[in-house]
């Protein structure tokens, strides 16, 4: 057995919205797997099928060889969730929590209390530990949240968007964390809509938009397929015709938008000292320049075209 | 093996009942209708009439039972749905009945310690318990029948509104009070309606501990009583089953 979560064909439906539209994908045991996708993608429904929330309407999911419809409590017992909504009970104190979360999964009293001991500390949480979660603010609710799902230590971790809404710091560290279980043989399924993010974090990543998904692959590949797609956009104090720009170096495509002229390259910083050449050239001025990185829209859209086609 | 499992399951359970008793049984509404009810019912009924002692124990411990075993129940699912909790818990290896045995477990405990109120005022102002151990076995029973009770209450419709549920469940409570002979003894065709509420069975165990009669034999009143709790406890189970999807939605 070489994956960690086999997905095939699963389909959800809701009412007249297709959230996910018959995916089959494979996760494999002890890498960082990244579903990117912007809001709406279908990137939740797919974690809560996976985690035993909801059913789908069709096909079929494992983890770890265990069937998630048939075999529903062995799956989850080995693997832990960090939800998209925060959901601790706030009436619980935070240790209250974790108690709870350890004995759900069965784990014997000592253990929790020492796992939850050395949690806390590590997230700068133990002062707050007898403090009623609803007095928690928005980062520390997260980090809690993220020591319940470590309260065990699961096979299989999901986290959707876990970082979204934090500081710099807090992120870095949920960044880390993840990075640390995963070295230590965790196998991580997180959702994001941030590139860095995935980027830095995985080893695939599966690309999704409109409940379907446009490919898998590593963070390098993608860069590289998505690289044509960064682009400059700049406005000038006169009339400049976009063909007239399409003839420098580098520039694959151009497009007039509003006032502005996009030039699309995968060397934006050599298109920018182009300009600054043409400019000078043709005593114009600069009112505006700036370089844009791609969208995940499209990425998302110049990948459908691709694989669409084989 | 499958023993070992249902044991792990009930031990989660517990789990899930000792949250819930520290989470829900703090809140207002509860204490209301726990404590304040049955004593406000309690007082209406018996202000200006001249009724025996005994008549008015056996009252309000039926009141006291009824009311705080249902407290809170009927909230807890909904509300959970709501602040996204039940989500978390759903996630987790625990089975779906055991979540629901977990909040059927959480309003028995709270309407069994409730309970020691009436009967310790009663035992105060002299109520003389003829059979005391079969009226300690009677309000256990009662109180687990009318924990699934109230856990049942809110399996439909699926609303994550936690009012709505109360409302529902206050719309099937106060009939039920009238009908059982709470505070008035019940003759001729009434019976047969009474026959139809667990209430009554619990009131007629109580009047043969304290007075010695009763209009259906003990037997009788603990089958009832029995099958009322699984016919409640066994619908709360499935009917949850089927609408939790619903909820989670
Ligand atoms: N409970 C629901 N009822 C109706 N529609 C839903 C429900 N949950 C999701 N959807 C729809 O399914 C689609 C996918 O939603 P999903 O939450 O999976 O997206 P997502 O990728 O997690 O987005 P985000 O980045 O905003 O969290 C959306 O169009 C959404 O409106
Ligand atoms: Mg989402």
């Amino acid at each position: 057995m070489e994956s960690a979560i086999e997905v095939k064909d699963l389909a959800k439906n809701y009412g007249e919205i297709t959230a996910v539209d018959h995916i089959s994908f494979e996760v494999r045991k002890g890498e960082i797997f990244g579903f990117l996708g912007p809001n709406g993608a279908g990137k939740t429904t797919t974690i809560r099928i996976l985690t035993g929330v909801i059913r789908p309407d069709s096909g079929t999911a494992t983890i770890m060889g265990y069937n998630v419809l048939k075999e529903p409590l062995k799956a989850k017992q080995i693997i832990s969730v960090v939800p998209e909504m925060a959901n601790a009970y706030i009436d619980l104190t935070a240790w209250q929590n974790l108690m709870l979360i350890g004995e759900l999964y069965g784990v014997p009293k000592k253990e929790r209390q020492e796992t939850a001991r050395h949690l806390l500390k590590e997230f700068g949480l133990y002062e707050r530990r007898n403090h009623l979660v609803r007095g928690f603010s928005k980062g520390m609710k997260q980090k809690l949240i993220l020591c319940m799902a470590l309260m065990t230590e699961p096979q299989v971790l999901f986290l959707d968007e876990p970082t979204s809404g934090l500081d710099v710091e807090s992120a870095r560290l949920i960044r880390d964390t993840i990075r640390r279980y995963n070295e230590d043989g965790t196998t991580v399924f997180l959702s994001t809509h941030n590139m860095q993010e995935a980027n830095k974090l995985c080893d695939r990543i599966a690309i999704i938009n409109y409940g379907k998904i446009a490919t898998v692959d590593s963070p390098e590949n993608l860069r590289m397929e998505s690289s044509s797609l960064k682009s400059v956009e700049v406005s000038f104090n006169k009339p400049v015709l976009a063909n007239e720009l399409s003839k420098i170096l580098n520039v694959t495509e151009t497009k007039k938008i509003g006032d502005k002229i996009r030039l699309y390259t995968n060397k934006p910083h050599n298109v920018i000292n182009s300009l600054m050449d043409y400019t000078r050239s043709k005593s114009l001025m600069i009112v505006s320049l700036n370089t844009l990185a791609p969208t995940l829209e499209d990425v998302f859209i110049k990948l459908t075209k691709e694989h669409g086609k084989d | 093996m499958v023993e070992q499992q249902f044991l792990e399951q009930l031990k989660r359970a517990f789990a899930i009942a000792k949250k819930d008793l520290r989470i829900y049984y703090k809140r207002g509404p509860v204490v209301i209708f726990g404590l304040i009810m049955p004593l406000f019912l309690f007082l209406a009924f018996s202000i200006g009439r001249s009724m025996p002692m005994e008549q008015l124990f056996t009252g309000l411990l039926g009141m006291t039972i009824f009311f705080s075993s249902m407290s809170i129940g009927p909230a807890i699912v909904p509300f959970e749905a709501r602040s996204g909790t039940l989500e978390r818990l759903v996630s987790t290896p625990v089975s779906i009945w055991a979540i629901f045995i977990g909040d059927v477990t959480a309003s028995f405990i709270y309407g069994l310690l409730i309970s020691t109120v009436p009967v310790t005022i009663g035992l105060f102002l002299g109520v003389n318990i003829t059979h005391f151990l079969i009226l300690c076995s009677g309000i256990i029973l009662a109180a687990f029948c009318f924990a699934s009770f109230g856990i049942l209450l809110s399996a439909y419709p699926p609303t994550d509104v936690p009012s709505t549920v109360m409302m529902i469940s206050n719309l099937v409570k106060f009939p039920l009070i009238f009908i059982s002979g709470v505070f008035i003894p019940i003759h001729g065709w009434g019976r047969i309606i009474a026959s139809i509420s667990p209430l009554t069975y619990f009131i007629d165990l109580v009047n043969y501990c304290i007075q010695g009669t009763s209009y259906y034999s003990v037997i009788l009143d603990f089958a009832a009583l029995t099958g009322f709790t699984l016919l409640f406890l066994i619908a709360a189970v499935k009917i949850h089953e089927k609408t939790l999807p619903e909820r989670l939605h």
